[in-house]
């Protein structure tokens, strides 16, 4: 065992593993579905991804590889925390490099980097059910499900373009996945949905507060829902990141001084890292550069 | 007994962690074939069926076994050692059914399939089979299989294509079926659908 005789590996006991694996497993079967599991406290408080932290806690071995990234970052408070918790009870090998990593835990955001065969992904979820703030009550949203009834997810998309021109949604927006269940794929960007569609990697959703698993096999089909005259599209940015030049990137706004001066760079700052390592520059790096 | 206690007690946690995640690569990559981690001593009971009930199978979960397990007092005893699941004589009850190389594979609707609102509260079934790869050919699709993947798994029965069709076709209700032999397993989840290849 490792330095902390006191607690299982991974924290969790292997009866509550148990119970988790069960759930994983039929939510691969049933891809979108959300499986109720009996979610544990955590020695974290719900809304810090105590979801996503019992799924890697159920699946994670000794030869496992971890990343942890908050917002794409693998160096703000919710990665670090959680990233510290593991090599804690587990003393895995830890890494910051999207490629190198088998298991990758997020939260809103998947890495730019595209993802392989063999990875897993797992996701930390709020509010795991896509109708909620239509339909409060579990009992009919469960319904709806069940009758695959999702017309009045069309209506709310309907009334974004009635509003504002366009479908306003930018995070949290439902998918379809493998033309069944209507899933809300956690507070990630759109821009992120088409990664989602066709990823080698297995896909796991973990809600801690809310107790539901939810799955998307490898190689599934996943349909950011749209119209005909509205088709789904991902966010553009006018700029590349300021400091490693990519485009076709998710960009954070930074501000920078109190006279409105701004900065857009990568969200991902793996990816950020590993371009500017090979001698991309952007035009903010270029100029402290100069500076110096 | 003693043979059990002192050989899988040694590395219950990693064990268990290894056997699952084969089981879960193999449900959400069908077609492919997983090694588990087995005890060649374990004794009274199919090693893979005894690797995979101590992986996934607990007091909390109901369990129905196939007429030659059931009838062996021997497997009910290792099996209430090992795991404490209550048996269940209604397949339609159980969330577990485990089925030994010497039964055939039962009719999928005599089991629990869900329902539409819980899905997920159907009878997930593993059955030992004489091989995983010189059994009749069978084409595989659906999620977690890129294109199409082709099985060879013995034992199902003449009627499996066209009773997996049936079971395909309550999605999202449904079996999902872990086959294994020879310390190695390959996952059905009920989103698959298996055409028969001509020889």
């Amino acid at each position: 065992m490792t330095g902390e005789p006191f607690y299982n590996f991974a924290y969790l006991d292997e009866q509550t593993k148990r119970m988790i694996r069960r759930a994983i497993l039929k939510a691969i079967a049933i891809p979108g579905y959300q499986v109720p599991f009996a979610s544990r406290e955590m020695p974290m408080p719900y809304g810090w991804g105590t979801g996503g932290v019992q799924v890697t806690a159920a699946i994670i071995g000794r030869d496992d590889v971890l990343k942890v990234i908050d917002q794409g970052a693998d160096d703000t408070t919710n990665a670090v925390s959680i990233r510290a918790f593991f090599q804690k009870v587990t003393n895995v090998a830890v890494t910051t490099d999207t490629g190198a990593a088998t298991i990758i835990q997020t939260r809103h955001r998947i890495p730019e980097h595209p993802l392989i065969d063999g990875q897993i992904i797992v996701y930390q979820v709020p509010i795991p059910e896509p109708l909620r703030f239509l339909e409060p009550r579990e009992t009919e949203t469960r319904t709806m499900h069940a009758l695959e009834e999702y017309g009045l997810m069309h209506v709310k998309l309907y009334e974004d373009i009635a509003r504002h021109g366009e479908i306003a949604t930018t995070y949290a927006y439902p998918v379809k996945v493998e033309g069944r269940y209507v899933m809300d794929p956690s507070p990630t960007p759109k821009f992120d949905n088409p990664k989602m569609h066709m990823s080698p990697a297995l896909q796991l959703f973990g809600a801690g507060r809310e107790r539901r698993i939810y799955a998307i096999p490898p190689y599934s089909d996943v349909v950011s829902l749209d119209f005909d005259d509205h088709p789904f599209t991902v966010q553009r940015f006018d700029k590349p990141c300021a400091l490693c030049g990519g485009d076709d990137v998710y960009l954070d706004e930074v501000i920078m001084d109190d006279r409105g001066t701004r900065m857009f760079v990568c969200s991902d700052t793996a990816h950020c890292d590993g371009r500017r390592s090979e001698g991309h520059v952007g035009k903010q790096a270029a100029v402290e550069e100069a500076r110096r | 007994m003693t043979a059990f206690a002192t050989q899988h007690l040694a590395d219950p946690v990693f064990r268990a962690q290894a056997n699952f995640r084969a089981l879960m690569d193999a449900l959400s990559r069908p077609g492919t074939i997983q090694r588990l981690v087995v005890d060649e001593d374990a004794g009274d009971i199919d090693v893979d069926l005894a690797a995979i009930a101590l992986t996934l199978i607990d007091h909390e979960t109901s369990l129905w076994l196939s007429p030659s397990l059931a009838d062996d007092h021997k497997v009910r005893e290792w099996l209430a050692f090992a795991t404490g699941a209550p048996l269940v004589d209604a397949p339609e009850r159980a969330a577990f059914a485990l089925v030994a190389e010497a039964d055939p594979l039962p009719d999928h609707r005599a089991f629990g399939q869900g329902t539409q609102e819980y899905p997920d509260r159907s009878t997930t079934i593993v059955k030992a089979c004489g091989g995983l790869t010189h059994g009749p050919r069978l084409a595989c699709s659906g999620p977690g299989i890129k294109a199409s993947a082709t099985v060879a798994p013995a034992g199902l029965g003449p009627n499996f294509v066209e009773r997996w069709a049936e079971n395909r076709a309550l999605f999202p209700r449904g079996v999902d079926l872990i086959l294994c032999a020879g310390g190695a397993v390959m996952g059905m989840p009920r989103t698959l659908t298996i055409k028969r290849l001509e020889v």
